[in-house]
């Protein structure tokens, strides 16, 4: 053996440092050690987490706040399932996260060994590629591929599975930047007959809606669209992923559109002649019911995944390729469209349906968060979990900025909110980072409370609670006839004792005049991380609301005075 | 994209041939599946060997599901990173080919007949023992279909077919 060659286990560390990587999340076990071990003598900062599930959260935070890939270290066995939530999460938000497993040694493979589970068959469905390491020596281009595969396109999850031999034998391969994936192409630049087919269609619509999604986040397409919907005089909606491609306080831009979107972005939805997908992907969440979606309009779409061209929409224009450089191509063909009364229409539609909470009868989550959206102005990056907070968040907090909004939203993962915060503080040290989360949620993921004090991460974590889960009372209110089942989270903690027994600065908000002084107070504590808990009324319902399966224009508005049928779509 | 149309066949299920280049790598064959799977595909058959250069191997996978998603199992298939790239090959004019071996029980006195069929679909005996025969026969899939369905009543103990196997004709991708 050469004695100079480094173990597998040093290469796969220094290929990181080379990828650029400055945080591993991780949790360490038996057959991950020659990596945990490669690591005290790296500049590469290791956080040790206090579950693998909020490693893989932190990594996706880290991740879409920065664009970088985040990076997760741990063991074999359990430490590697725990990934699967994390894994499935960012592949289904297209987050760029590359998780890096023990495994146990090679020949024991399939033979039952201790800790020893079949990771990249448990994974396939769940990540956008996967390595099995068979040679030390192919270290380095399965590094250097993983990265590549997991930033570029439509990104995505990559697992990495090293048996402990080959993290312990030595590596005499080199660096390279050669990459071994002929079935492997990216899209960039659209076909020109396309986007000029798609140029005329625009100019020539009298209602154009500009439909913006996650894929124009991660293109860094915002600009450009904002440019765009400037120049063709047509309004913007977006996702619950696509807030922040295009400030949401523009007044071109109408908001969240979909299942709990603003009214009037509905209403745009349901009236316009053409809508125009940027990194969309027609979610059902979006179309409702999907034969009566934009039924008239003219499609287009945009996207870098041609697999999401006639998946659920059959679009008049399929045009593959980066949302920014599509759009950029776009802006000198297109014409001033002639909008001026569609525009009109949808500020009539934006005054008479307006979003509301009300303004008496105990603490409200809307007036919360409608506070902090005052307070931050659009500046902080915020997380959330999933639930009425999510969507309620969603409808108040405005973003303004490219990667300043970050949602489990195709997954729907609780417990994401909280560590996926405190990546994007490890990423971003000078900005404000709140977490946004539900009792339910918050109590999937806050042992990470002890990793955020570890490090003093400034994350705040904004915790309403109404001692439900309350999406799902929710729904069982409004078509199971109240019948409330696994709703109720009665006996749980007092969360700001709970934040108290980690070392945590815990405020509490309990009434309306509370909140913007305590708002204030944790926005402005440098210490370390924080946690507030608002004490919300416990029944409070998300409106506006499309009942899933339902079609756009059957949107609920207002409090139901009747019961509803049931809904007919997914979940 | 144009490979990947969904089919136009009022049936709205129908079974389908579907070439897949990839790399000849372990675990290809389960990411290829999975595939079919989610979207509640049935791979009927399926054909797996290096392709000209080692380092890739061709798949010929004839399957059953909804004509309508078809496309879509293609282009997801397709996204696989260690997917070369998927064709659908059901509606245009491959070459394709299938063999069979069949086993039929009787006694050398009621041969006969089988012999006959046998002969009429150019099949060749490759074992002839006292109690049992062989059968090898090749050709497209519906004649192998058709010589299974005559010998069926003859004793017909065991069927294996190699699925079948595509090429594309002239300098058409396979």
């Amino acid at each position: 053996m050469d004695s100079k060659a480094p173990t597998g286990g040093e290469k796969l560390i220094q290929c990181l440092e080379r990828e650029g990587v400055e945080y591993v999340f991780g949790l360490s076990g038996g057959a991950a050690m020659p990596m945990f071990d490669a690591l005290v003598d790296s500049k590469i900062k290791l956080i040790l987490v206090r579950h693998e599930q909020g490693a893989t959260h932190m990594a996706d935070g880290y991740a879409r706040s920065t664009g970088k890939p985040g990076v997760v270290l741990v063991t074999s066995g359990p430490g590697a399932t725990n990934t699967v939530t994390g894994l499935f999460t960012a592949l289904m938000d297209s987050a760029p996260i590359v998780v890096i497993c023990g495994q146990t040694i090679a020949p024991m493979l399939g033979k039952d060994a201790f800790q020893e589970a079949d990771v990249t068959g448990i994974t396939y469905p769940v990540v956008k590629h996967s390595y099995l390491v068979k040679r030390a020596d192919d270290i380095p281009r399965i590094v250097r591929e993983a990265f590549h595969v997991a930033t570029t396109g439509r990104p995505g999850p990559v697992l990495i599975d090293v048996p402990k031999d080959i993290g312990q034998g030595p590596c005499t391969a080199p660096f390279t930047d050669d990459l071994d994936l002929p079935g492997y192409t990216v899209p960039s630049r659209g076909d020109p007959a396309l986007i000029a087919e798609a140029a005329r269609l625009l100019s020539e619509s009298r209602r154009p809606l500009l439909y913006v999604g996650h894929g124009a986040v991660i293109s860094g397409a915002g600009k450009a669209i904002t440019t765009l919907a400037e120049k063709l005089r047509a309004p913007v909606v977006n996702t619950l992923l696509g807030k922040g491609a295009v400030d949401e306080r523009h007044p071109l831009h109408l908001g969240m559109l979909g299942m709990h979107g603003t009214a009037y972005a509905n209403k745009a939805v349901a009236n316009c002649d053409l809508i125009m997908a940027i990194g969309a992907r027609w979610d059902d969440r979006i179309t409702g019911k999907v034969e009566e979606f934009c039924a008239g309009a003219v499609k287009i779409h945009i996207d870098i995944d041609p697999a999401e061209f006639d998946k659920i929409i059959t679009p008049h224009v399929s045009l593959l390729g980066d949302a920014r450089l599509v759009v950029e191509d776009l802006i000198p063909l297109i014409e001033m469209a002639q909008t001026e009364a569609w525009l009109a229409q949808c500020d009539r539609w934006r005054r008479q349906h307006p979003l509301k909470y009300p303004k008496r009868g105990g603490l409200r989550a809307q007036h919360v968060l409608d506070r902090l959206n005052a307070l931050t102005q659009g500046d902080a990056i915020v997380t959330t979990d999933v639930g009425q907070h999510q969507m309620w968040a969603a409808q108040f907090c405005l973003a303004s900025n490219n990667r300043h909004w970050i949602s489990s939203g195709g997954a729907g993962t609780m417990g994401f909110g909280w560590p996926a915060a405190i990546g994007a503080a490890f990423a971003n040290p000078h900005k404000k980072v709140w977490a946004v989360v539900g009792d339910g949620g918050f109590q999937m993921t806050q042992c990470e409370l002890a990793t955020a004090q570890i490090h003093k991460v400034r994350a705040k974590c904004l915790i309403i609670n109404n001692n439900y889960l309350g999406m799902i009372r929710q729904w069982q209110e409004l078509f199971y006839d109240n019948r409330l089942s696994g709703a109720d989270l009665v006996g749980n903690p007092d969360f700001v004792k709970l934040a108290e027994a980690y070392g945590v600065k815990g405020f509490r908000i309990r009434r309306p005049a509370d909140v913007d002084r305590i708002l204030r107070k944790a926005h402005d504590y440098d210490d370390g991380p924080c946690v507030v808990v608002a004490e919300v009324v416990k029944e409070d319902n998300v409106f506006p609301m499309i009942p899933a399966g339902a079609a756009v224009h059957e949107m609920i508005i207002e409090p139901p005075r009747q019961a509803l049928a049931k809904p007919t779509g997914s979940t | 994209m144009s490979a990947a149309r969904p089919l136009t066949a009022t049936d709205p299920t129908g079974t389908h041939t579907i070439s897949v280049f990839v790399n000849n790598k372990p675990g290809v064959l389960v990411r290829v599946a999975l595939v079919f799977a989610r979207r509640g595909f049935n791979i009927e058959s399926l054909v797996v060997s290096p392709g000209a250069e080692g380092r890739f191997s061709r798949m010929t996978i004839t399957c059953s599901g909804r004509n309508e998603d078809l496309g879509q199992v293609v282009k997801q298939v397709a996204k696989l990173v260690d997917v070369v790239h998927a064709v659908d090959h059901t509606a245009d004019s491959a070459y394709s080919v299938e063999i069979a071996l069949m086993k039929l029980e009787c006694a050398l006195d009621e041969r006969t007949h089988i012999l006959q069929i046998a002969e009429h679909y150019k099949a060749r005996v490759v074992d002839f023992g006292p109690k049992a025969l062989m059968l090898q026969a090749h050709g497209s899939s519906e004649k192998l279909d058709a010589l299974t369905e005559l010998l069926r009543p003859f004793a017909l103990v065991e069927v294996i077919r190699s699925g079948k196997l595509l090429m594309a004709r002239g300098e058409g991708r396979t």
